[in-house]
């Protein structure tokens, strides 16, 4: 049968495709430890085959979904459903669902070998069944060649791929990752993304990976589920998320954006000088500009395009780009990307158009 | 870093004073067990091996050396037996209590090795509290004289004592394992039962090796107890270095045992130390 | 880190087992105190169940007995001058094990840690060989030595593990900014053991007041109070001594509590440090 996949509450609907099925269901789900409250009322869906990226700042409350789902800590309100039975009362080791840790958690008395075979061993599996699945999916981690050895003796990176192998030699129908690329340095990890990435595909096993990194998440994504201080922000694909920002937080923590606090009246809204057709109701509204939104003008403006001259403050050279701080003619400062220049004038004439200008919520804290 | 003077100043003394009143000491032990001694009680420096000699031909020194060794692995025994599921209550379940009951452990341990062994002669004497007890509950019509001064008394007591010494490094052991380790176990379907034996269990081991050797290496070469609760069945090998060098006046005899119990000691924790390194991983 | 998890029965099970296992255990371990406190009371004197004729006399009969406060008196100036000495080398022996490689780093490092882990009577004979060949008179001095020499591995672990803990960098931030290395040492590195130097002061005190193995081969004519307890208990069993250990037990209460709340502060495990004397005998590192 199949269903529409219905995301977060306080959240912006998405439809994802049609021929999806829900795998798991968090409905309602709510968490404190002692007065703290960590997860206020989360409904989220995570459908089968799917990368779901639990994306948040330290203190969001995302490890403590993650641990919620995995079995650690049991649910102050709400119910965690998967394949059509309840979850949340079962214990950790009833779950069909395994997890990756942040710190990988391997068994340091064992070898690898024994390490990715322990699920299995506690099953109480034929020993030539072990055998033949953990040596294939060791050579799915590329760590075959590590079977014997130590995890003490092996570098971060490659225990990382064992944990990986551990976890999904069980064939889970979810696979939980708590943060596991946040230990290695900046070239493995991008490395590490791509890997998980295909890995993901090949086996088609859920994935619900949780990170603060915001370009990890994009880069890795089906979909991402932000989370901000026990709630959810907004649940979309990538895309979706950073073209249609449904919150001006969202609009900040995910890329960089401008956020302009404009008067709206009778279809027009108006900031530091800058006027553009919106759809907004009238009154104070945000709106979010991405710095790559504001090109150099060229040609004549065009009926939905806002131009201004602007003054550059500072420059940033970030490679393929450069940041520039500007500054208005009303003294309003703002964030343009443009393609690597070597020389920019001090002062530009800049448009973006108005449908770059996204509406965007203020939610609290 | 630090400056050639700042160096010496501060490994010569320490240095110095071990070499003299440790290292010295311990040699001269081991030249007085070459000596003898004549009749008329005077120390002879001809240097032999009629000592060492003397000890493994005569029956009253290596039976009393066995009985020694057979005292000190009950007493690890029994002490690890308390110690060990003390360790992983304390450990895993006490939760707020903790702190607490790690402090109701390390009392005993500052509170006066006489004192608790002296109340133990209280409690197990003809008169003692237990005899007389037993007594007033009808569970005995007379007393037991075997409580006291006889190898069990000296067993008891020294359980008693060694019991928070073994305690110790296991509690230090299980505190050390990673309770992410516990929770990765659930999560690949192991119950706690299972976890348990597959992942706690092996990663106490050096502590367990190391509560072992403390007990056993400190009761073989107790004392005290033995003169207190032991008796004339009750007599441990040190008491008679004890009484080499005194009544019995022959302190190199005395010497060449406590030669050899030192021999036994560092041999026992050389092999234990290798044990506890081929069981650590944590 | 306790496990927030109160899932099936069979944990809540073992949980149980081991609860009542763990009370056993305690009941074994405190019942003789116990019994040594109330029995100070009692009338009919040290043994006999149950106890009657709760009385203070003992206590009364303590308070008079001058030997025995002559002999506590004793134990307190040995205590406090082992404690002089064995801090007065373990600091530098610390420092030395921490910092300085020299030959026969090893061979120290076992060699100060025997007199811990080798009967006590052993270290008593061999000081007792060496106060003879010296020629020195057996008295309190005698026995000092012996204290010091048996405790100093004691302040040497305590001041370690703090040596340890502490940021290296903050003594090379002092040097840095004009220190000598003596000024550093009295400004930065001794604030930052003053916890391990007080923590082994009170472990070395408390062990100094007990100890009987060395001190027996090294006594003169003055008692320490465990030696003069000790030839009272040859004479046999009065309820007096129920009332000096009551004291005694009272007193270590005391120190555990001030030593625990000093580690606490310290943010130490408590476990590992006396856990780590055997750790300390296994070390290969210099």
């Amino acid at each position: 049968m199949n269903e529409k996949t219905v995301a977060g509450a306080s959240a912006t609907s998405v439809a994802a495709e049609a021929s999806t099925r829900v795998l798991l269901s968090v409905r309602s789900v709510a968490k404190r430890f002692g007065n703290n409250i960590v997860l206020r009322d989360i409904s989220l869906d995570v459908a089968e085959g799917e990368f779901l990226s639990i994306l948040g700042e330290s203190g969001s409350g995302k490890t403590t979904l993650l641990r919620l789902i995995a079995g650690f800590e049991r649910c102050d309100g709400g119910e965690i459903w998967m394949a059509g039975e309840r979850l949340d009362p079962q214990p950790p080791y009833q779950r069909q669902v395994n997890t990756v840790f942040q710190n990988y958690a391997l068994f340091p008395h064992l070898s690898v070998f024994d390490n990715v075979a322990y699920g299995l061993r506690v099953k109480k599996a034929p020993a030539n069944e072990i055998k033949e699945r953990v040596e294939q999916v060791l050579v799915m981690v590329k760590m075959s060649s590590f079977a014997n050895a130590s995890p003490a003796k092996i570098s971060g990176g490659q225990q990382q791929r064992v944990a990986l192998a551990r976890a999904l030699v069980n064939r889970p129908k979810l696979l939980l990752l708590d943060e596991p690329l946040s230990a290695l340095d900046a070239n493995l990890r991008r490395q590490m993304q791509v890997e998980l990435k295909v890995l993901q595909r090949e086996i088609g096993i859920a994935f619900v990976f949780v990170t603060h990194d915001q370009e990890e998440a994009m880069t890795m994504s089906d979909r991402i589920a932000l989370l901000r201080a026990g709630e959810l922000e907004q649940v979309a694909t990538p895309r979706e998320i950073y073209a249609q920002p449904a919150t001006a937080y969202t609009a900040q923590f995910i890329g960089q954006t401008n956020l302009l606090h404009a008067q709206v009246t009778a279809g027009i809204a108006e900031c530091a000088g800058l006027r553009w057709p919106t759809s907004e109701p009238d009154g104070p509204g945000t709106f979010s500009v991405r710095p790559e939104s504001i090109v150099v003008a060229v040609g004549a403006s065009s009926n939905g395009s806002v131009r201004f001259h602007a003054k550059v403050i500072s420059r940033i050279f970030q490679g393929a780009a450069e940041l520039l701080q500007v500054e208005t003619a009303t003294g309003y400062r703002l964030n343009v990307r443009v393609p690597g220049a070597k020389t920019v004038a001090s002062g530009l004439e800049l448009e973006f158009a108005a449908s770059d200008a996204v509406p965007v919520r203020e939610t609290q804290a | 870093m630090f400056s050639r003077a700042y160096k010496l100043a501060v490994s010569l003394p320490p240095l110095a004073w071990v070499v003299l009143f440790l290292l010295t000491p311990y040699l001269l032990l081991l030249v007085y067990s070459f000596w003898s001694v004549t009749p008329s009680q005077q120390i002879v420096h001809t240097w032999g091996l009629q000592n060492y000699l003397e000890l493994l031909h005569v029956r009253v020194y290596v039976g009393v050396l066995v009985r020694s060794m057979r005292i000190a692995a009950s007493v690890t025994m029994l002490s690890l037996l308390l110690a060990l599921p003390l360790a992983y209550y304390v450990s895993f379940h006490a939760g707020k209590k903790k702190d607490l009951l790690y402090q109701l452990v390390i009392i005993p341990l500052w509170v006066s090795y006489l004192v608790r062994a002296y109340a133990w002669k209280t409690i197990l004497g003809s008169d003692g509290v237990l005899n007389t007890l037993l007594q007033y509950l009808h569970v005995t019509s007379h007393p037991q004289g075997y409580l006291l001064y006889s190898p069990l008394a000296v067993v008891l007591t020294l359980t008693h004592i060694y019991t928070p010494f073994a305690f110790l490094p296991i509690y230090a052991a299980l505190e050390h394992i990673p309770r992410k380790l516990v929770e990765a176990s659930y999560d690949l379907g192991a119950t706690p039962s299972q976890t348990f034996w597959r992942v706690i269990v092996p990663l106490s081991i050096p502590g367990v090796v190391a509560g072992a050797t403390f007990s056993f290496v400190l009761s073989l070469g107790d004392f005290l107890a033995p003169l207190l609760v032991g008796g004339p069945s009750g007599v441990m090998i040190s008491n008679i270095v004890v009484s080499l060098f005194g009544a019995a006046y022959n302190w190199p005899l005395g010497a060449a045992i406590s030669a050899c119990m030192m021999v036994l000691v560092v041999a026992l924790l050389f092999a234990t130390e290798r044990l506890e390194k081929k069981w650590s991983f944590t | 880190m306790e496990l927030h998890m109160s899932f099936n029965s069979s944990r809540q099970e073992r949980a149980g087992l081991s609860a009542v296992h763990t009370t056993l255990v305690f009941a074994f371990l405190y019942l003789p105190i116990v019994v040594l406190i109330v029995y100070s009371f009692n009338g009919g004197g040290v043994g006999g169940f149950p106890p009657r004729n709760l009385t203070l006399d003992w206590y009364r009969q303590l308070a008079q007995d001058t030997p025995l406060w002559d002999s506590v008196l004793n134990s307190l100036m040995v205590a406090l001058a082992a404690i002089a000495i064995s801090i007065g080398l373990g600091l530098p022996a610390a420092l030395a094990l921490d910092r300085v490689s020299f030959p026969g780093k090893a061979l120290f490092r076992r060699l100060v840690l025997l007199p811990l882990i080798l009967p006590g009577i052993m270290t008593g004979l061999s000081l007792l060989m060496l106060v003879v060949l010296i020629g020195l008179k057996l008295s309190l001095i005698t026995i000092i030595l012996g204290h010091g020499t048996a405790l100093i591995s004691v302040a040497t672990t305590e001041i370690f593990a703090g040596l340890q803990k502490a940021d290296r960098a903050q003594e090379e931030a002092s040097l840095d900014l004009g220190a000598n290395y003596w000024q550093t040492f009295w400004r930065v590195t001794l604030p930052n053991l003053k916890l391990s130097i007080i923590g082994a002061g009170l472990l070395i005190f408390t062990l100094s007041m007990d100890e009987i193995a060395v001190s027996f081969f090294l006594i003169g004519r003055d008692n320490t109070l465990p030696l003069e307890i000790w030839s009272r208990l040859r004479r046999g069993m009065t309820p007096e001594i129920n009332a000096i250990s009551t004291v005694i037990f009272l007193f270590s209460l005391i120190m555990i509590v001030l030593w625990y709340r000093l580690r606490v502060r310290g943010g130490e495990e408590v476990a590992d440090i006396v856990a780590a004397v055997p750790r300390r005998l296994h070390e290969h590192q210099s």
